[in-house]
């Protein structure tokens, strides 16, 4: 089995995780209100989707920790969750990658100040 | 300072860093490298807290078919230029003050929580034994659901991106060409 | 008997209908027959009712002096509901209200014979509106009679209120008509707020406004005295609005802009005759509240002086009537007063026919000379309309009090019983006595000896009232003769005073020490002597006609005391001036500006917050993020 070559090498305070994602979060919420390129907007969105993944990862090793050896497999559902985040942020990037290529087909741009049409 | 607690620093920073420069990059395609690299960093903290199939995962998915899929995306439309109109310079600071604020609220908020120790490199839950053990027994069902979502998008992203023949624009352009010909 | 009893206020109120609603389609004399036939039919039941009136309630004689008092209460159906508040739609027939369901119908259905003669040159939707009118207000009096509770009696006093409004202001085309419609029905008005606070305190002191609850002894022993004092007193500040008493009688010499026939309906079977029924009906209410009493007969014998004074000048045929009513309603409030209730229920019905009679009468001559009012103007009537005169003759003897006439008994009835109570005010009643005499002689003379002196054309068209008009005077006429008989004093014939026992069982005999028969026969003849003299120097100084000398009281007299002037600089102008300001600062600066602000802030920011809704998503986005820390904010920090 494949060992971690980290293995035993310490604890961390999970403060510094959250603090971490939030900053990463942030990041993409700054990028969303800030630029007009939809793909630097879907990017900052894939940004956002990780930031949160690597809290779930936190929190569940985190969990493993607190519960011990009683529960050896505690935790696992959010790695779990984070596989299939992962999973729904490829069918999501497909789609709206593909939507953004019709819009540019359509309009020759892909700045979202064009697409006004949720004011009509 | 173990050399865990040195690696969490240096990765932080660089994951920050990188997050940043993809949001301030002019360039489109420098923004999906600078994302490539904050997905490595993620994908290193993983290994850090020893979830090595997601640090696998995530290297194989992120950063190398999504991001090779916006890349491609970039280059077939020709984005690479600093042509992105720019937001006025209000409303960009307006974007960032809002966020920085959320961050502020957030890490003001978070900041008097329990102290609780999450641990680094050891730990097996992150392991594909693990992990695929319980993805094949629990959380089957699911997983055979995620195939058919994956099939949806796939059948949504060509119906989505297949150029419609009968569009108005399409017949008008049809017309134009017959016009030509009729004029030659 | 019950659905009969219905039939009597039902019938006149299909009258309104018919002829209210159908006024377009039906011809003139349908009209006629309808309005005067369903009061007709009202009169019928009526004397049907008077007749059987043990019937009704269930009562009957057994043998001899052993007998049954019947309930005189008919219930209906419950009207209110609420909570422990129960007021029932019934009617009471008991002695007191068939006698005026008698006055109210009969002469009532003398006036609407009447007036379908004398309208008859309206055209056939306005003459249908009059005659919808006119049933309507014999409907609501009758519903004001007939009621057994106060509450019943309130809706009937509203709808005599709204009927005169609509029926003074008949000739809605003229400004000063219309005016003289909105006087009487605000005048009425504040009459009638006293009478509905009454009915609250009642309310809010016994829980029923039957009148089978509160005018018993047990109903009373509920009351304080402080209760009783202010019930009283409001509900004859409701009475002074509707019988027009001082301070609210101004209305009725203006009522007069109304149609003749409409006169001599409110001031003869109608109307003005309510209050005095309300308190005889309420009289062991009143009987408790001596100040009430006081008051009652101190206001109502200012009221008959003040009146007649100015009646004595008046020019306007109507409106030396209309005094006259005012000034009579007074003598019957003295007698309320006095206590002598019988007395003024007695004088009511009498003043009902000689009233109705002088008021028609006034109504025929008008018709003769071609709508003219002032008496300067008419003249040497005599011989052109004998019949009219005559009758004209009869009712102002019998409203002089000259003996064996009704007024002579009802009226002698009240200065007796003010004799017994107070001579200052038995003195008042001798002079008013006196100067009725003397004006109504003075109209008569004026107005048919001497002369005429209107125009040419007047002149040419003289001519005597059809039947339709001279039949109801002729009738009015013998019951202005007879009608006091069914009260003869006892001094004249053993077993008199029938009205005295036949009202017996609803009101007492007043107390008190019945004066000597010597007495009684020196006043009735102290009486007599006054009104003839006052006749006399009436017929020497107007049997022919002179001008009249002008001197600052005569001139005071013309102008009615200038009262409608006080009234105006005291109470309306002040009262208009505040309106003014009032509708200049508060309605249209703060209210006004409030709402059209709420409404223009509402615009604005509405105009502002449309930019909000850009289309841009960035903007959305924006937005979404900063109402997300705002929740934050709010959630983690604002809420210890």
């Amino acid at each position: 089995m494949f060992q971690s070559p980290f293995r035993g090498l310490g604890f961390m305070d999970i403060k510094y995780y959250i603090f971490l994602s939030v900053a990463l979060f942030v990041m993409g919420i700054i990028g969303v209100l800030t630029r007009r390129n939809a793909i630097i907007i879907f990017m900052c969105i894939e940004l956002m989707l990780n930031a949160v993944n690597l809290l779930l990862v936190a929190f569940s090793k985190m969990h493993h920790l607190a519960a011990g050896v009683a529960n050896p497999n505690a935790g696992s559902e959010a790695q779990l969750f984070v596989f299939f985040i992962m999973v729904v942020a490829a069918a999501e990037v497909s789609v709206g990658l593909a939507i953004i290529v019709m819009l540019f087909r359509n309009t020759h741009s892909v700045d979202v100040n064009f697409l006004n049409r949720l004011k009509h | 300072m173990g050399i865990t607690q040195i690696l969490f620093w240096a990765l932080s920073i660089i994951s920050l860093f990188s997050a940043l420069m993809v949001i301030t990059s002019k360039n489109p395609v420098f923004s999906v490298l600078w994302l490539i690299v904050t997905f490595f960093t993620i994908s290193g903290h993983y290994i850090l807290l020893n979830a090595q199939f997601l640090a696998v995962v995530n290297i194989i998915v992120y950063a190398g078919a999504i991001m090779v899929l916006f890349l491609f995306v970039i280059m077939l439309m020709n984005l690479s230029k600093d042509t992105e109109p720019q937001k006025s310079k209000w409303l960009k600071l307006a974007g960032a003050v809002t966020g920085g604020s959320l961050l502020l609220v957030l890490v003001a908020a978070l900041r008097g929580t329990e102290s609780r120790m999450t641990e680094l490199g050891t730990g097996e839950i992150g392991l594909i034994q693990n992990l695929g053990h319980v993805l094949f027994t629990e959380y089957v069902v699911p997983f055979e659901i995620a195939s058919i979502l994956f099939l949806s998008a796939m059948i949504g992203a060509v119906v989505i991106g297949k150029r419609e023949v009968h569009s108005p624009v399409h017949k008008e352009v049809e017309k134009l060409d017959e016009m030509q010909e009729v004029m030659h | 008997m019950k659905n009969l009893i219905l039939l009597i206020p039902l019938l006149p109120f299909l009258g309104f209908l018919i002829n209210g609603l159908l006024r377009k389609q039906l011809s003139k004399g349908l009209i006629g027959i309808v309005g005067c036939g369903t009061v007709l039919g009202s009169f019928l039941i009526s004397i049907y009712a008077f007749l059987n009136l043990d019937a009704i309630g269930g009562g009957r004689q057994i043998s001899g002096s052993a007998k049954i008092i019947g309930n005189p209460v008919i219930h209906y159906f419950d009207f209110i509901n609420v909570g422990t508040l129960k007021i029932p739609f019934a009617f009471q027939i008991d002695q007191l209200s068939a006698l005026f369901l008698l006055i109210i119908t009969g002469v009532g259905f003398l006036i609407h014979v009447y007036s379908t003669a004398y309208m008859h040159e309206e055209k056939e939707e306005h003459f249908g509106r009059y005659f919808a009118y006119l049933n309507l207000f014999v409907f609501s009096m009758l519903l004001l009679v007939m009621g057994a509770n106060y509450i019943i009696m309130f809706i009937g006093w509203e709808g005599v209120g709204l009927c005169s409004y609509l029926l003074i202001g008949y000739w809605f085309k003229n400004i000063d008509y219309t005016k003289a419609a909105k006087k009487a029905f605000v005048m009425n008005r504040i009459g009638d707020l006293g009478f509905l606070l009454a009915v609250f305190w009642i309310i809010s002191k016994i829980g029923s406004v039957n009148y089978s609850d509160v005018l018993t002894t047990a109903g009373l022993a509920r009351f304080s005295t402080g209760d009783i004092v202010g019930i009283t007193l409001l509900l004859f500040l409701g009475a002074t609005g509707k019988s027009a008493q001082i301070p609210l009688y101004t209305w009725l010499p203006d009522a007069m802009a109304g149609p003749t026939p409409v006169s001599a309906l409110i001031h003869a079977a109608t109307m003005v005759t309510a209050g005095i029924y309300m308190i005889a009906r309420s009289n062991i209410l009143f009987t408790a509240a001596p100040l009430t009493l006081n008051v009652i007969a101190i206001i109502g014998g200012a009221t008959a002086l003040l009146a007649a004074t100015i009646a004595m000048r008046q020019n306007d045929i109507k409106k030396v009537l209309a005094y006259s009513t005012v000034s009579q309603l007074g003598y019957m409030f003295l007698a309320l007063g006095m206590g002598a209730y019988t007395a003024a229920v007695f004088h009511v019905m009498t003043h009902a026919f000689f009233k109705a009679l002088l008021f028609l009468g006034s109504g025929s001559v008008i018709h003769a000379v071609s709508g003219q009012q002032d008496i300067r103007f008419m003249g040497g009537l005599r011989k052109k309309l004998p019949t009219t005169y005559i009758t004209f003759l009869i009712g102002c003897l019998a409203i002089a009090g000259i003996a064996p006439l009704s007024g002579f008994f009802s009226k002698d009835a009240i200065l007796l019983s003010a004799f017994e109570h107070n001579k200052v005010l038995w003195a008042v009643g001798l002079l008013t006595a006196g100067l009725t005499a003397f004006y109504m002689f003075r109209l008569l003379f004026i107005t048919f000896s001497g002369t005429f002196r209107g125009t040419e054309e007047q002149r040419h068209h003289i001519h005597e009232s059809p039947a339709a008009m001279t039949v109801p005077l002729i009738i009015l006429a013998l019951l202005s003769i007879a009608g006091g008989w069914i009260n003869i004093p006892e001094v004249f014939i053993h077993g008199g005073e029938r009205l005295t026992s036949f009202l017996k069982p609803l009101i007492p005999a007043s107390e008190g020490s019945p004066v000597a028969h010597s007495t009684e026969w020196i006043l009735m003849g102290l009486t007599t002597v006054v009104s003839l003299v006052a006749i006399i120097i009436a017929w020497s100084r107007y049997k022919v006609y002179k001008e009249e000398r002008e001197t600052s009281l005569t001139k005071a007299l013309e102008n009615k005391w200038y009262v409608d002037e006080l009234y105006n600089g005291i109470i309306v102008n002040p009262l208009n001036k505040f309106g003014a300001f009032v509708a200049r600062f508060v309605e249209k600066g703060t209210i006004d500006g409030l709402v059209n602000g709420v409404g223009r802030l509402v615009n604005y920011s509405s105009r502002q917050m449309r930019w909000l809704q850009s289309g841009q998503v960035g903007n959305y986005v924006l937005l979404m993020v900063v109402s997300m820390v705002l929740f934050f904010v709010l959630q983690f920090f604002l809420r210890k």
